[in-house]
């Protein structure tokens, strides 16, 4: 049903039931807002969008208020503009004046519309909140001085990952953004998934960088720095530099990376490949014996850390093959740097990730061997960014390179990692071939390339159906761990990625992406995968090489010693 | 500690969330304080988050997280005592046993609670402990009756 409204002096269509805030939207008429997150409902705590509506007192906040016949809307009336000068200059008025040093200086929504509404000067000063900075977490720094309160990170905790780590505490004067029994956050339930930080609009919420650790260990020439870098962020960081989203910089990360220094640059498709050979070649078991069934992927850290609190009954359900990350750092230390003569003590080894939580796995105490940690910093696709421009390199101009060899082979298959759904269709046309002998006549699986945020899919392999489950966005797994707890669950595999979409859309992906960015990048995997030689992970030569020399065969003792890994119940307050 | 709240939350079998506060209510008057354990309890019971239950029990001023101190402390902070001088009050008790607002002295000896309005108004400014008023106050006489108690 379409209604009619103007907005200033101007007709425009609405949609019944639709608020004031998205007709405008719609017809390209911007309101600036700050406590409202597309695709939640509304909590109209901030009141920056408010508009000026004929016949009523008040304005109204335009996120929350719904469009009626005839209404007569002014956007940006003198009145308007007035209140929400009010409002941005109180909520400027006790926060810290510190944005030089900031880590969202210029990429700050309260920055903009301090820009956007003109504000020059501070008008209202008011007692500076103290509060003490949270560094507990090895993912996610909070910064209560700068918080503005308006909600989001505890909507999106709680609405979307299911989690529900954040809450506001106290009241009046005193309200903060805090955890059950003002935990920090390393203590609480927090699963270090990142996406508080992608949505807040100010630095009150920020990973915690070790873009630091990095520079030092490149600057000591006591140390070889090998490098790694996820499948996602060669089609993640184009945004940084205004090139179009999704575009596949692959060479252009090789490169750069060379230039600063880095002595290995490898690739982490190539973990992929080989988790993808350890998972498929434990879910065959799995079905062969029908235990352990249905089988949960183990990529994502923050679903780990999610289980081990919420549901450690599934556990023993949950592959124990190490993430793509683990593999190339135990490989790197273990399998390379020995093959080169290079002691695993000199080696540094740095990946870079989509992703908050792992730097969380980094540190897991049962991803080292012998005290020596098979990964020693992670920085995230943003940390990435900013050390390409500390190191003054032009993005523009400069030659794509290949990555380094061995490790730098890869194949399609691997890639889809980045993307929910690309887990599964890699594992299983590996598990095709260790089931049937053959080869998938397309590997191509269709099926799994949608991104719902669950979906139950049919594969047959050989004349065996196989169910797979997908779900990503960590709140939507609640129900289906309940019953998988309780044994009615059918599926063979279920693929888990804590952040809606995976890892395309991860919490250490750049700012302010659109959700059409995010498609864009996932969309680019695909692209890969269709011109891509190698599309399937068992053909990878360098991963069979490494095999041959290293390992004997996926599955085999040495495998798990070096690949696989357990999980503990962990007590935090849920 | 463990099976009192249990049986207490058996009184609420089929609650939903809405009982909340009377739940949390009830635990503070048999235990004296909210303790972790019991926020986890009620979560389980309820069904939710242990960040909402704190965050929704830290809203309202009744509920403490720390067990009483032997001498629990009560400060009006209500509108007779603050014209009075409750503030330098709070801030000598603050400062001579070194917690704030809810919380309980490492010793267990003393705690603090900041109240609003303790009924005392012709005595303003006034403090209750264990119970008992102290008004009319003055920094000399506060100082002197928690000397005393420090004694003991
Ligand atoms: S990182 Fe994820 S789990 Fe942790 S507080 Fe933020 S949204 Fe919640
Ligand atoms: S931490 Fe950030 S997202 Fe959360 S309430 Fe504060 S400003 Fe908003
Ligand atoms: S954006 Fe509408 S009230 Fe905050
Ligand atoms: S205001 Fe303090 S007793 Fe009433």
């Amino acid at each position: 049903m379409q209604l009619n409204i103007e907005v200033n002096g101007k007709e425009i269509q609405a949609r019944r039931d639709e608020t004031i805030l998205t007709a405008l939207l719609r017809n390209g008429i911007r309101v600036p807002t700050l406590c409202s997150i597309k695709g939640l409902s509304p909590n109209g705590a901030c009141r920056i969008c408010v508009v000026e509506v004929e016949g009523k007192a008040g304005l109204v906040p335009s996120c929350s208020h719904p469009v009626e016949e005839g209404m007569k809307i002014k956007t940006h009336s003198p009145r308007v503009v007035k209140a929400r000068r009010t409002i941005l200059e109180l909520l400027l008025s006790n926060h810290p004046d510190d944005c030089l040093y900031c880590e969202r200086n210029e990429n700050c929504e309260l920055q903009d519309l301090a820009v956007e509404l003109n504000i020059r000067e501070r008008r209202i000063s008011g007692k500076k909140s103290k509060h003490r900075l949270d560094l507990s977490s090895p993912g996610v720094v909070r910064d209560p001085a700068k918080c503005i309160l308006c909600g989001r990170c505890i909507r999106i905790c709680d609405e979307v990952q299911g989690v529900s780590t954040l809450e506001f505490v106290n009241r009046g004067s005193k309200t903060v953004v805090g955890t059950a029994m003002n935990r920090d956050l390393n203590f609480s339930s927090c699963i270090s998934c990142g996406q508080c930080v992608m949505v807040c609009p100010t630095g009150a919420l920020h990973e915690r960088s070790n873009l630091d650790d990095v520079l030092d260990a490149l600057n000591n020439p006591h140390q070889k720095v090998v490098v790694q870098y996820g499948p996602s962020v060669s089609v993640s960081l184009a945004e940084e530099f205004g090139i179009k989203a999704g575009k596949d910089i692959n060479g252009v990360i090789n490169a750069a990376l060379r230039k600063i220094g880095f002595s290995y640059i490898f690739d982490t498709t190539f973990g992929a490949d080989v988790a993808i050979l350890e998972s498929a070649m434990e879910l065959k078991k799995r079905i062969e014996t029908n235990q352990f069934l249905p089988m949960f992927s183990s990529c994502c850290p923050a679903w780990i850390k999610y289980a081990e609190q919420f549901k450690p009954e599934v556990l023993p359900l949950i592959s124990t093959c190490k993430s793509p990350q683990q593999i190339m750092g135990t490989i790197i230390k273990s399998f390379f740097a020995p093959a080169e003569g290079i002691n695993p003590n000199e080696i540094y080894s740095v990946a870079i990730m989509p992703c908050v939580a792992k730097k969380f796995e980094a540190q897991r105490e049962e991803m080292t061997q012998k005290a020596i940690s098979d990964v020693d910093a992670v920085i995230t696709t943003r940390e990435l960014a900013r050390l390409i421009r500390l190191y003054g390199i032009d993005i523009h101009s400069i030659e794509p390179q290949q990555p380094d060899s061995p490790l730098g082979m890869r194949s399609s298959a691997g890639k889809l990692f980045g993307t929910s759904g690309g887990a599964t269709e890699g594992i299983f046309r590996t598990l095709h071939y260790y089931m049937t002998g053959k080869e998938m006549q397309q590997p191509k699986i269709a099926d799994l390339r949608s991104n719902g945020a669950i979906k139950e899919i049919e594969l047959k392999i050989g004349n065996k159906k196989l169910t797979a489950i997908l779900v990503s966005g960590m709140g939507n797994i609640r129900p289906l761990l309940d019953s998988v707890a309780a044994g009615e669950v059918k599926a063979h595999f279920i693929e888990v990625m804590a952040c809606p979409g995976g890892c395309v859309n991860g919490g250490g992906q750049p700012f302010g992406s659109s959700e059409k960015d995010v498609k864009a990048r996932a969309k680019s995997i695909y692209e890969i995968d269709e011109v891509e030689t190698i599309k399937v992970a068992h053909k990878n030569p360098m991963v069979t090489d490494m095999y041959e020399r290293f390992l004997e065969a996926p599955g085999s003792d040495l495998s798990k010693k070096y690949l696989h890994t357990r999980y503990t119940k962990r007590d935090v307050l849920m | 500690m463990r099976s009192r709240i249990e049986s207490l939350l058996e009184n609420y079998a089929h609650t939903k969330r809405d009982s909340l506060i009377p739940i949390l209510q009830q635990i503070q008057d048999d235990l004296g304080y909210l303790s972790e354990e019991a926020v986890v309890l009620v979560g389980k019971h309820l069904d939710m988050p242990t960040s909402q239950i704190y965050g929704l029990a830290t809203f309202y001023n009744q509920f403490r997280f720390e067990p009483k101190g032997k001498y629990h402390v009560q400060v009006c902070h209500g509108t007779a005592c603050h014209v009075l001088g409750a503030q330098p009050i709070l801030a000598l008790l603050e400062k001579m046993l070194k917690i704030k607002d809810g919380q309980t002295s490492r010793d267990g000896q003393f705690s603090l609670q900041v109240m609003s309005c303790i009924g005392a108004c012709a005595q303003a400014p006034a403090i209750s402990i264990n119970g008992k008023f102290y008004g009319k106050l003055t920094q000399e006489r506060l100082k002197d009756i928690i000397d005393e108690l420090k004694q003991h």
